[in-house]
C-alpha cells in the first residue's frame, strides 16, 4: 500500500513538474543560455534542445494557455487564435495526448471555482474539438483556485489566474 | 481489547445522576439569545483528588471546564486566586458566603478517584451560590486517557443547566491544514477537539484533498480528493484511517455533505462544463441526478428534516441560493441581496441557513432565514468562507484571511456566536481552511 502511495506521489510530482515548466521556463532560457556557454560553448541557442512534441515546445513554440474573463468560460478571440495554433501544433504531433487543466483567481468560493475550472477546461477542450483533434486526446481536470500561477493578490495576479493550460499528458493513459 | 485510535468511541462513558436538585425558584439563567449579556462570574474548582495522578487530572479537567466555559463568551471563570475557599471535597456543601464575597454565580466543584478496576470517577456538582442549591450533580467511570473528554461533557451538561440549551464542547473539528508554497499548496486532512486539542493529520499531503464534512451518525468524513489526478468523492473512516471512493461518476465530484439521518451522501458531478447536484444512498450504492441544467449547480446542503436541500446556482446569471425539494422538485430561489451568494449550510436547528456572499470585492459570512428572509451579515474580511455550525446551532465556524498591503494572511479558523459577538481564532498549529463541526459525539 505504501509502495503505491508512492507511485501516484511520482506521477503527481511528474505533472507538478510540467504544470510548472511555464513559469520557471523564461528563467529557464535566459539562464540556461548563460550557463550553456561554459558547458557547450560554440553550440547554438538553447532552443535547440527543446525536445519537439514536449511541453516545452508547446510553452516556447506554441503557447500553453489561454485567458478568461472573471466568473466566465467565454473564449476570447485571443484564447481563440491560441487554441488554432495549440490545434495545429496538436496535429502535427499525433501521438500526443494532453490534459486539459481549469484554473480561477481567488475572489470565488472554493466549490463554485471547482465547476467554473472545469466548464473553461471545457470551453477549451471543445474548441480544440471543433478544430478536429480528436476528443479522446484531451482529458479535462479542474483545479478551481487551489494551483494559482502568479502570486499576487490583485486584477494583474488574477487575470493570470484566469486559465486553461494544456499540459501534455507524460501519464500515458 | 482497545486500541488507542477507537477509544474515543469504544469507551462508553457511564453515567450517574446525584441527587438531582428538586425544582428550583429563581433559576440561575443565561439566556444566549441575547446578543451582549455580560459573562456569568463561574468559579471551578479544581476537581478534588486524594491521590498525585487523581489530583493532577482533577486540575486539568477544571482547567479545560473553565476554558471551553470562557470560550463561549457566556461564562466568566473567576481567577482560582481570588478563591477563599479551598477545601474541594465535596463531602461537605460549600460555604457559599465565601463565594458571594467573590461574586461568584455558580460554583463547580468535582472530585476524581481511580476505582480498583482501573476506571476514572469522575463526579461534579454545580451550584448556584445564591440560592444555596444544587443545580446538576453527575458521576461519570472512563478510563483515565479520557479525562479531557469527560472534561467537555461536564463543561456541556453546565451550559446546558444554566443556558437551557443543548453544548457544542463534546465535539470535533475537521478540516483542511494547509502549508507550503502558494502556487503548490500541500493540504492534509487534519482533526481536533473543539478546542484544539488532541490534533492530528489523517492524510500526508501527497493528494490535494478539500471540503471534508462529518458523518452525523458514525466516525466517517466525506471529502474531495485528487488521488491518482482524478478528483473524486471519498469517505475517510477516522477509527481505521480507511479512504474508499464513492461511486464510479464519469466526471469529477465534489462538495459532498451527508444527509442528516447518514444513509446518503449529496455532492456535485461536472461533466462537459455543467455541474448537477447527484444523491448517494450508501447502502444501495444507487446514485440518482437531483437537478438537470448545463449550469452549476454546487454546495448543495440537506435541511435538518431533511425534506429539502439548499444550494448555489448560477442558472439566472449569478451564483445565488436556491432550495428544492429533496426529490429536486420545486427550486425557488431564495436569496435576492446584492452580491453573489455561495457555500449555504442549513443550520442543525432549521431556522436559518448560513452563507459566504461576495460582494464589491468583499467576502462576508451571513445568515438568513429558508425562505431568504432577515439576512443579517456575521464577518467580512479579504476571504471569508466555508461556515460550519456548532451542533446546537448557535456557533459558526469559517475561515479567514486578511489583506496586509499586498500579502494575504494565512488561512486561520475563527469561530463567531450566531449574535454576531464573541469572536474568537480557533490556534491550529499551520494554515487552516474548510472547517467543519461534527455533532455531539455520540
Amino acid at each position: 500500500m505504501r509502495f503505491k502511495f508512492l507511485s501516484v506521489l511520482a506521477a503527481v510530482a511528474l505533472l507538478a513538474a510540467c504544470e510548472t515548466a511555464p513559469e520557471s521556463s523564461g528563467n529557464a532560457q535566459s539562464s540556461g543560455a548563460s550557463s550553456s556557454t561554459s558547458s557547450n560553448s560554440g553550440s547554438a541557442t538553447s532552443a535547440v534542445q527543446i525536445q519537439a512534441g514536449s511541453q516545452e515546445d508547446l510553452v516556447v513554440n506554441v503557447g500553453d494557455r489561454v485567458f478568461f474573463e472573471f466568473d466566465s468560460s467565454e473564449l476570447s478571440a485571443e484564447a481563440r487564435t491560441s487554441l488554432e495554433k495549440q490545434a495545429a501544433w496538436m496535429k502535427k504531433f499525433g501521438g500526443v495526448r494532453v490534459v486539459m487543466e481549469g484554473h480561477c483567481d481567488e475572489r470565488g468560493t472554493r466549490e463554485y471555482n471547482l465547476a467554473l475550472g472545469e466548464r473553461r477546461a471545457n470551453a477549451a477542450k471543445d474548441y480544440l474539438v471543433a478544430l478536429g483533434i480528436n476528443p479522446a486526446r484531451i482529458k479535462t481536470i479542474s483545479y478551481g483556485k487551489e494551483r494559482p500561477a502568479a502570486l499576487g493578490h490583485n486584477e494583474t495576479a488574477w487575470a493570470q489566474n484566469r486559465r486553461a493550460v494544456t499540459v501534455v499528458d507524460s501519464t500515458g493513459s | 481489547m482497545f486500541v488507542p485510535s477507537m477509544m474515543r468511541n469504544a469507551i462508553p462513558v457511564l453515567l450517574a445522576v446525584l441527587m438531582m436538585a428538586g425544582v428550583a425558584r429563581a433559576e440561575l439563567r443565561v439566556d444566549i439569545t441575547q446578543g451582549k449579556a455580560e459573562p456569568l462570574p463561574i468559579a471551578v474548582t479544581d476537581f478534588f483528588g486524594a491521590g498525585a495522578e487523581e489530583g493532577r487530572i482533577g486540575r486539568d479537567m477544571a482547567g479545560v471546564i473553565a476554558a471551553d466555559l470562557q470560550r463561549s463568551g457566556l461564562f466568566k471563570p473567576i481567577d482560582k486566586r481570588a478563591f477563599i475557599q479551598s477545601d474541594t471535597a465535596l463531602n461537605t456543601l460549600p460555604r457559599f458566603g465565601d463565594w458571594r464575597i467573590i461574586n461568584a454565580q455558580a460554583l463547580v466543584q468535582g472530585r476524581t478517584e481511580l476505582v480498583p478496576d482501573g476506571r476514572l470517577r469522575v463526579e461534579f456538582r454545580l451550584w448556584d451560590v445564591f440560592a444555596e442549591q444544587q443545580m446538576v450533580g453527575l458521576a461519570y467511570f472512563t478510563v483515565p486517557d479520557n479525562w479531557r473528554r469527560v472534561a467537555h461533557i461536564i463543561a456541556d451538561a453546565i451550559y446546558k443547566r444554566i443556558t437551557g440549551e443543548d453544548g457544542y464542547f463534546d465535539t470535533r473539528i475537521v478540516y483542511i491544514a494547509e502549508s507550503g508554497p502558494e502556487r503548490r499548496r500541500v493540504k492534509r486532512l487534519a482533526i481536533m477537539d473543539q478546542d484544539g486539542a488532541n490534533h492530528r493529520f489523517l492524510t500526508d499531503g501527497a493528494e490535494l484533498v478539500l471540503t471534508p464534512r462529518f458523518s452525523p451518525t458514525l466516525q466517517e468524513i466525506t471529502y474531495l480528493s485528487y488521488r491518482g489526478n482524478s478528483p473524486r468523492v471519498y469517505i475517510f473512516n477516522i477509527d481505521t484511517g480507511r479512504q474508499e471512493l464513492l461511486g464510479d461518476f464519469p466526471g469529477m465530484t465534489f462538495a459532498p455533505r451527508f444527509s442528516p439521518d447518514g444513509q446518503k451522501v449529496i455532492m456535485s458531478m461536472s461533466q462537459n462544463g455543467a455541474t448537477n447536484i447527484h444523491e448517494m444512498d450508501l447502502r444501495t450504492r444507487q446514485s440518482r441526478q437531483l437537478t438537470r441544467t448545463g449550469a452549476i449547480d454546487t454546495s448543495p446542503s440537506y435541511a435538518p428534516d431533511g425534506s429539502q436541500i439548499v444550494f448555489n446556482s448560477d442558472r439566472g446569471g449569478t451564483q445565488q441560493l436556491y432550495v428544492m425539494d429533496r426529490d429536486g422538485r420545486d427550486v425557488h430561489r431564495i436569496s435576492f441581496g446584492k452580491g453573489r451568494y455561495a457555500t449555504p449550510v442549513w443550520s442543525p436547528r432549521g431556522d436559518l441557513i448560513a452563507f459566504t456572499k461576495i460582494s464589491r470585492g468583499t467576502f462576508y459570512i451571513g445568515v438568513m432565514r429558508p425562505d431568504g428572509t432577515g439576512e443579517r451579515l456575521l464577518a467580512e474580511d479579504y476571504l471569508v468562507e466555508a461556515p460550519t455550525w456548532s451542533p446546537n446551532g448557535r456557533v459558526l465556524m469559517f475561515f479567514r484571511q486578511s489583506k496586509r498591503g499586498e500579502e494575504v494572511t494565512e488561512p486561520r479558523l475563527y469561530s463567531i456566536d450566531l449574535t454576531g459577538y464573541n469572536e474568537r481564532e480557533i490556534i491550529t498549529p499551520v494554515g487552516a481552511s474548510d472547517p467543519a463541526w461534527s455533532p455531539l459525539i455520540p
